[in-house]
């Protein structure tokens, strides 16, 4: 199911297509190439996870964890993605055309995610750095424990994690999510000033003892 | 991990085929628990008749045997199937109570797995593919089912210890996940007057669901109570005599996927247990939310 394909494989082939995918796990997992990936139908866990380069396109919905851990490329999901999605990605571009499930973003460490349809709860957990975009609304606990990383939602947010906060939508986060909003094919579509950015707070870096209580 | 899958037919055209799917199903979910595995099929009900799947922990074989003592002991004619290690009693539904009590006194060896108008379960110990064909599931027709392929965690490998759990009529449960607060609930529904048979935390949510029936409440409501007063992880699925309902814990720390068309409503731990359902391609495919009951009835 194309995996750990390294630049250095011996082939000339720069593009695949994976047909009759049925919900198989670990599909386009590891791969270290510049190439082109289309996977018709749905895909099970970790689809694109590590992806290093690589444009991987799912044409259906993904399981849990795609896009974990990606390096680089592009990740773009047609339909829904289930839970942890884009997890500790460290860059790249994971586009979701539909819902995103729970812990999307989790513990992200650079990666730019784009959700056009909403995202579950505890989102943006711990995120480290990166961007997290939702067109729709939020679940519970958004941005729990975040360190850094900027999160834009669209819709309504069901409630903020520990250490999260709304902060002001400044002229440059307008022009850092109308960057985003143009690499996702929505740049006139869609209008950066209906989101609003949230973020650390910061009380959570040291310890203090006045803060116990909100770990 | 453990995997889950149920299936909830509403088109009368695929009921024959309900056990063939239920297998297929959880054939894919196989590697997700290879200790043992467990269906709970609504079959076809007989008139006045209630139905006992029972199992024997001494691998009792002569059930025929059984059937003619317990029916002359009755004085009533009660039939009796045997498939694989399992056998299934059709006695008249005023007698079940009296069935129960003879088992209980003259067949020490003999655990009653289920009582309904409908359900009938088969689990055991082994490979979930091997479980499946050994009781031949794929040839069961019904109108709804659920399965279990476990990777044990809480409680020993045994055939008793398999999933679903039924503790009322008609009434199962399969649970992927574990749950932390099972020792003190038990002792409590043990005093609330619920027979709890095993040590396994889901015998516990079973038993749970029960007390809660019986106390008046419906299973929608039993269900969103189980969210407050079982701790752990867990994702359901269970089975009533005309429904199927699924519930996932607060945090949604197990998988769940979900598919309906026309035809049916399945569950499953994973996407690639469904690929086998008819028209799966044009389902509508959806995650169920956290601590939120679903329930569908016939």
């Amino acid at each position: 199911m194309l995996q750990a394909f390294d630049s250095g494989t011996k082939t000339n082939e720069a593009s695949f297509r994976v047909l009759n995918p049925n919900g198989a796990h670990a599909i386009s997992v590891g791969i270290n190439a510049p190439l082109d990936v289309e996977i018709a139908g749905h895909v099970g866990y970790y689809c694109g996870g590590m992806n290093k380069w690589a444009s991987i396109i799912i044409d259906g919905n993904a399981g849990q964890g795609v896009g974990e851990n990606m390096m680089s490329g592009l990740i773009h999901v047609k339909g829904d993605a289930s839970q942890c999605a884009g997890a500790t990605a460290h860059g790249g571009l994971l586009l979701i055309e539909g819902n995103a499930s729970a812990r999307c973003g989790i513990s992200m460490k650079g990666a730019d995610i784009v959700v056009k349809g909403g995202i579950g709860h505890l989102s943006g957990f711990m995120a480290q750095t990166g961007r997290l975009v939702s067109f729709g609304d939020a679940g519970e606990a958004l941005g729990d424990s975040i360190y850094e990383g900027r999160i834009y939602v669209r819709g309504k947010v069901e409630s903020l994690g520990a250490d999260c906060i709304e902060k002001e939508l400044t002229d440059e986060h307008r022009a850092e999510l109308f960057a985003l909003l143009k690499r996702a094919g929505e740049a006139h579509n869609v209008d950066v000033s209906e989101f609003r950015r949230y973020g650390s707070a910061r009380k959570l870096y040291n310890f203090h003892i006045d803060n116990a209580g909100a770990y | 991990m453990c995997g889950i899958a149920g299936l909830f037919i509403k088109e009368t055209r695929l009921q024959p085929r309900l056990g063939e799917l239920l297998a297929s199903m959880t054939s894919t979910l196989c590697s997700r628990g290879p200790d043992s595995a467990g269906f709970a099929l609504y079959t076809a009900e007989e008139s006045g008749k209630t139905k006992l799947t029972l199992t024997s922990v001494d691998a009792r074989a002569d059930y025929d045997a059984l059937g003619d003592m317990l029916s002359r002991s009755l004085g009533a004619s009660v039939s009796l199937t045997s498939r694989y290690t399992h056998a299934v009693l059709s006695v008249p539904t005023s007698l079940a109570q009296s069935c129960r009590d003879w088992l209980l006194e003259n067949a020490r060896d003999i655990r009653i797995l289920s009582e309904g108008l409908n359900l009938e379960i088969y689990k055991e110990v082994g490979y979930p593919d091997e479980v499946a064909r050994s009781f031949n599931i794929g040839s069961i027709p019904g109108t709804h089912g659920i399965a279990h392929t476990r990777m044990a965690t809480e409680s020993a490998v045994t055939t008793t210890g398999a999933h679903p759990f039924s503790t009322g009529p008609d009434q199962c449960l399969v649970h992927n996940g574990s749950l932390s607060n099972h020792a003190s609930l038990r002792r409590e529904l043990r005093r609330d007057g619920i027979v709890v048979q095993t040590e396994n935390d889901t015998e516990v949510a079973a038993g749970y669901l029960a007390r809660e029936l019986k106390r008046g409440r419906t299973l929608g409501e039993a269900l969103k109570s189980s969210v407050d007063d079982l701790d752990g992880f867990f994702t359901f699925v269970v089975g009533t005599k005309n429904g199927f309902g699924v519930l996932r814990d607060p945090i949604a720390c197990k998988p769940a996927v979900m598919a309906e068309t026309d035809e049916y409503v399945a569950f499953a731990s994973e996407y690639r247990s469904l690929t086998c359902l008819p028209g799966i391609k044009s389902a509508r495919v959806f995650e169920p939310k956290p601590a939120t009951p679903y329930f569908w009835e016939h």
